[in-house]
């Protein structure tokens, strides 16, 4: 079980920015390849309160993926802090990091399930590396697996599955340790229009039902639009812009959130003349 | 003198006779291709796994180490299987007290087929997705669950066909090694089909080396098809 507390203490209150669960700041990420070195984040500062539904939007390279990573330590920033409940991760060990990891959901854009694996195992799996025992797990995947309407796919494989089901699977399979945050990367990227409204839909529901937080990053305006309360505008390795949805694409600031709502607004409107571009 | 002819030969193939002295090769053959096969499986499929995991871009990055490592296996696999029972010989020795005979053998043929199954392990472990270790990796997944929940499971099918490119590559090894003094299929069609120009003996050692192989590659490939057919990837 993991053993830090997500309560706020008094301490915390008096000490910490009181509300805020996650707070990260001046976290910075270089990729070093041979001759060149890549700053992926330049020193980001964020804070998100608990039960929030966070997006982060950004263009390509913009340092999405990084950020999220970040926050599970999947890449490991090389400078600043990442502060969860009274937990700072930055700072575990890696025993206690795989503890802590229990205890924060991630979905992937390609959902990364296992094929030798069926629907049930794949979510019981989670629960294995837990250590729970065997009869917890069965009761714990039927419960799971009822939350996100897949009862009845429990033993089929996912090679049989769509991919909204599958990512379905993704989500079962990162709630099953009851974690505190659910992390999107990417998660309706691969799916066509209708499946990612179903899948952003299950996301609200088990946000309100389990009072869950959740982290996303997409590039889609209309997924933010959709589910988010407060979102970040992430340009070239910088927050730009943050605040609550309404308000950032409400008087967008940044070159990044101005694009996205010009190519939201179609291309039609804007780039028929002679490849003026959008 | 008259000429034998070809159908005389094929008859002569199939008598009883030429069949009293391939049998007791075929025994031999079969108990050096299993004790082998075990070896080969035990260590290949262990080197594989360090191959694969202390890579630079593995789940445990010993990048030196797997430097040194890959040499050594590099460095047997650029011999002949021929050369390797040579110089592995006196190591049968060592550890058998003698350097000839089927047991003997074995030693001989695992040094040279553990480090091709390695290698194959380790190409087929590599096809896993980086995404799969990674989501792993996400829920607190320690390097042991890793390689024996994710790496081994996932690479399942493609492993199996390793190991009947292996297998196959043992049986003819051993027959190589038969004429090194081990004994076995290899053995007898070199020192009567050719040493002595027993043609049919020959012709019905090669018969029996090509019904083990296909049979060997029919059962690979259809378990190999079954599990992905199971698992729906087929």
């Amino acid at each position: 079980m993991a053993r830090y507390s997500t309560h706020t203490t008094e301490f915390e209150a008096k000490h910490c920015d009181a509300g805020h669960f996650i707070r990260i700041s001046n976290l910075r990420k270089t990729f070093r390849a041979r001759d060149k070195n890549f700053a992926v984040l330049k020193g980001i500062d964020l804070e998100i309160d608990r039960g929030d539904i966070f997006g982060v939007v950004g263009f390509s390279g913009a340092g999405k993926s990084t950020l999220i990573r970040c926050i599970n330590r999947l890449e490991e920033p090389d400078e600043g802090e990442i502060t969860i409940g009274e937990t700072e991760i930055t700072g575990l060990s890696k025993q206690e990091l795989d503890r802590y990891r229990q205890k924060i959901g991630i979905i992937f854009q390609h959902f990364n399930l296992l094929d030798a694996r069926t629907v049930a195992e794949n979510v019981a799996f989670p629960l294995e590396i837990a250590g729970e025992r065997k009869d917890r797990i069965a009761s714990r995947v039927k419960e799971i697996l009822e939350l996100v309407d897949l009862s009845d796919k429990t033993d089929f494989y996912p090679g049989q599955l769509s991919g909204g089901q599958k990512q379905r699977v993704g989500i079962a399979r990162a709630l099953a340790n009851n974690p505190d945050i659910l992390l999107s990367d990417e998660a309706t990227s691969a799916l066509d229009p209708q499946t990612t409204l179903s899948v952003l839909d299950l996301l609200k529901d088990i946000n309100e039902k389990l009072k869950l937080t959740i982290i996303l990053i997409t590039h889609e305006l209309n997924v933010i639009r959709y589910i988010c309360k407060n979102m970040a505008v992430l340009e070239d390795g910088l927050i730009v812009e943050k605040g609550s949805v309404r308000s950032v694409f409400g008087a967008p600031q940044s070159e990044t959130a101005k694009l996205f709502l010009r190519i939201d607004a179609g291309f039609a409107t804007f780039g028929w003349q002679d490849g003026e571009g959008i | 003198m008259g000429r034998i002819t070809l159908l005389e030969t094929i008859e002569s193939a199939f008598s009883a006779k030429t069949w009293a002295i391939v049998v007791p090769a075929i025994y031999d053959t079969l108990y050096m291709v299993l004790f082998t096969t075990i070896l080969t499986v035990f260590f290949g499929l262990i080197l594989g796994i360090v191959l694969v995991t202390t890579d630079k871009d593995g789940i445990y990055p010993r990048p030196r180490f797997n430097a040194v490592a890959g040499g050594i296996v590099n460095g047997f696999r650029s011999l002949p299987s021929m050369i390797v029972i040579i110089l592995t010989l006196p190591l049968s020795r060592l550890i058998l007290g003698k350097s000839y005979g089927p047991k003997a053998c074995i030693i001989a043929l695992a040094v040279t087929c553990i480090p091709m199954f390695g290698r194959l392990v380790e190409s087929s472990i590599l096809e896993v997705s980086k995404g799969k270790i990674e989501a792993a990796r996400s829920m607190g997944a320690k390097n042991r669950d890793i390689v024996l929940k994710v790496l081994l499971p996932e690479a399942l099918p493609s492993l199996i066909r390793s190991f009947t490119i292996s297998v196959i590559a043992i049986i003819s090894t051993t027959a190589l090694a038969g004429t090194l003094g081990a004994g076995g299929l290899g053995d007898v069609a070199v020192r009567f089909g050719y040493s002595r120009f027993k043609t049919d003996i020959l012709l019905a050692a090669v018969l029996v080396m090509i019904v083990i192989v296909q049979a060997i590659q029919f059962a690979g490939n259809t378990l190999s098809k079954f599990i992905l057919k199971r698992r729906h990837l087929i």
